[in-house]
């Protein structure tokens, strides 16, 4: 599709500018203007080739809707999407449709995501058929060589996904994302479902094929400690905005943002020596709701070092030290 | 190990299934202590939800107790009637689950729902009953109850729900507490507004507490001692630290280790425990691990595993533990 530049190596190969989200919500009253939501509000971030950006936030903060506008499964307000120098948000429908061959998504709950009344192999092979590549011996070989790539027997082609475990329908999401060859795949709380034991094979394996077919990856999660072990930079997120950004290490070693302090000290840890419930970190109060946001920074109603300058402007998202980001007047 | 308020003993519960008998806990033994935070910790299928279940008489059918004693201080809950077990349900045993919307009904505010507890089990009515209520509400943090008692629950915020949940279970201060997965739906920051308070209550009221989980960070944070469940059975147990810093069973062992944790580095390795844990089905006889387990052997497969006291403080039901306690 770009000939003129396949600059591995260069720019990033996502770049996402101003990205606006309003869902225009039903009015309450017969003359009342529709209330909105203001589910992403301005998220500017670039993902480079071959890295893993991770996102991270509390529900409702924006993470799985930015994927969506990424993917265009979802119109955007305003802002722009950059995948390796094609404007998404420019394309015609046909365009897109070749596009999205590029760019594919893994869900949360794959039993959900998967057609229970069709084969796991042919579900691997719909993309295929869908996009019109090759017969259908070609299309049932591909289907078989990737169940072999994510680890599970070709034997299994024709069973049907109430017959696997939640760890293997997992497996056979992520061979069908993977099957048009995409360079950006967006895994949305690929784990989260999973058990403890079982949550560790999926991540290897994802980062196993990152390897093998030059991926990148967004990685949306609500849990921190996957995060930080999965992404080489870490987005946090919080209603609607990146609060900051950073190597996934220095933001953990030193988050500036008080929210990203907050999530992290209010992570219980699996450790006898931890800290004991009545000493995890953490806030007080609930997010406020997207729909009414407070003014300027939208956490100064549950930040602990809140300055009156916080309610009357929204703190832009600059860089204090090398690529890390953070949106906050007290940096 | 005289002050138990709750034993129980060989408990099976099992559900009748077209594809067979499904023994979703079979065989399980524990003491509650007074006063004590036990956590039941295990992966899902491993029964420990259905104990939670059991305790309560909660189980429908075709699930049904089968055999086993649940002792209550002196009474035999199994034993009771339907009517008993009312009266014991929401007054000495307190229950607070996963999903708060579920269990509080939508048609009902907020008021209403904790009033009728109070009412049904104290001499509390009409205007008392709706003081304690406000009280109840102010105990558990939520910020002006007075004008939140005629809220109806989708006004409330997933964190508020589960503390209105929490209000309801300690509304005739039981002895028992026991909570099923009570923030498995919360954000991380509400989470550990909730474990606060949960841990704050339970001192307060001195009640012992079960605490159900997946979550091995929230078992470090709140348990005094572990009970690790799988395929509806005990693997281990232990105060928290023993099991945490010297865990014997190889399960427990590959539950630690699978743990990411948010000092790990980049290139630390990503461990799991290969396979995937059975379904309680028909189990043959023998240890329900050891298709997963490192350190299998042929006896493992042949008879059920003996409960070992360690030299290092736990419980470990395994055979390999067996034979390391015996070795000189």
């Amino acid at each position: 599709m770009s000939d003129g530049g396949n600059g591995a190596g260069g720019g990033p190969l996502l770049s996402v500018e101003g990205l606006v989200k309003h869902f225009k919500l039903d009015p309450k009253g017969l003359f009342e203007a529709p209330p909105i939501l203001r589910a992403v509000d301005g998220v500017d971030f670039d993902v480079r080739r071959g890295e893993t950006l991770g996102l991270v936030g509390e529900s409702g903060c924006g993470k799985s809707t930015t994927a969506r506008l990424v993917l265009r499964l979802i119109e955007p307000t305003a802002g722009s999407v950059v995948l390796d120098d094609v404007d998404v948000l420019a394309c015609s429908k046909k365009e897109l449709l070749a596009l999205r061959r590029e760019m594919q998504i893994v869900f949360q709950d794959p039993l959900s995501s998967l057609n229970p009344r069709m084969s796991v192999g042919n579900s691997i092979a719909e993309p295929l058929r869908f996009h019109g590549i090759g017969d259908k011996v070609d299309r049932f070989d591909r289907a078989r060589e990737f169940l072999e790539v994510v680890g599970l027997s070709t034997d299994y082609y024709d069973r049907l996904p109430h017959e696997f475990s939640g760890g293997q329908n997992q497996r056979v999401a992520i061979a069908r994302a993977l099957i048009l060859q995409p360079k950006l795949l967006i895994l949305d709380e690929p784990v989260s479902a999973l058990d403890v034991s079982i949550r560790a094979q999926i991540l290897r394996l994802l980062i196993d094929l990152q390897g093998r077919f030059q991926l990148t990856y967004v990685f949306i999660s609500h849990d921190l400690s996957v995060v930080k072990r999965f992404c080489n930079r870490t987005a946090v997120l919080y209603l609607g905005r990146i609060v900051e950004i950073a190597e996934s290490e220095s933001l953990y070693r030193e988050p500036l943002h008080p929210y990203s302090q907050a999530l992290i000290s209010a992570i219980p840890e699996a450790n006898p020596d931890g800290p004991r419930a009545d000493s995890l970190g953490g806030l007080e109060g609930d997010v406020p709701s997207p729909i009414s946001p407070p003014p300027g920074c939208p956490f100064h109603t549950r930040c602990p070092h809140r300055m009156p300058v916080c309610s009357e402007e929204v703190p832009a998202l600059k860089e204090v030290r090398d690529g890390h980001k953070v949106a906050c007047f007290l940096h | 190990m005289s002050d138990a308020v709750l034993k129980v003993d060989d408990l099976r519960t099992h559900f009748r299934l077209r594809a067979g008998t499904l023994k979703a806990v079979d065989g399980l033994s524990f003491e509650l202590q007074a006063g004590r935070v036990l956590c039941i910790v295990g992966e899902s299928g491993s029964g420990k939800s259905v104990t939670a279940q059991s305790i309560m008489r909660l189980i429908m059918p075709p699930g049904r107790i089968v055999q086993g004693g649940i002792t209550f201080r002196d009474q035999d809950l199994l034993a009771l009637t339907e009517r008993e077990m009312e009266d014991l349900r929401g007054n000495r045993i307190g229950m607070i689950f996963q999903d708060p919307m579920t269990s509080l009904n939508p048609v009902f505010t907020i008021g209403e729902q904790i009033v009728e507890t109070i009412v049904a089990h104290t001499s509390l009515s009409g205007e008392d009953a709706r003081a304690r209520a406000v009280e109840l509400m102010r105990l558990v943090g939520i910020p002006e109850p007075e004008g939140r008692l005629s809220d109806y629950p989708h006004q409330f915020s997933g964190g508020m729900r589960q503390r209105v949940l929490i209000a309801i279970a300690i509304a005739c201060e039981p002895d028992i507490l026991i909570a099923d997965e009570p923030t498995t739906a919360l954000d991380v920051t509400i989470q550990a507004q909730i474990l606060r308070l949960l841990s704050d209550v339970q001192k307060k009221l001195g009640s012992a507490m079960i605490l159900i989980t997946h979550d091995l960070g929230v078992v470090s944070a709140m348990a005094d001692e572990v009970l690790v469940m799988y395929s509806g059975r005990m693997v281990e147990y232990g105060d928290v630290k023993t099991i945490f810093r010297n865990p014997r069973h190889p399960y427990t062992q590959g539950l630690l280790d699978s743990i990411i944790k948010l000092d790990d580095s980049r290139e630390s390795e990503l461990r799991s425990i290969s396979g995937l844990p059975p379904i309680p089905i028909d189990p043959p006889p023998g240890c329900a691990f050891r298709d997963r387990c490192v350190k299998a052997f042929d006896l493992c497969g042949e008879q059920d595993p003996p409960w070992v006291e360690t030299g290092t403080g736990s419980t470990a039901v395994c055979h390999a533990v067996a034979a390391e306690e015996a070795a000189p």
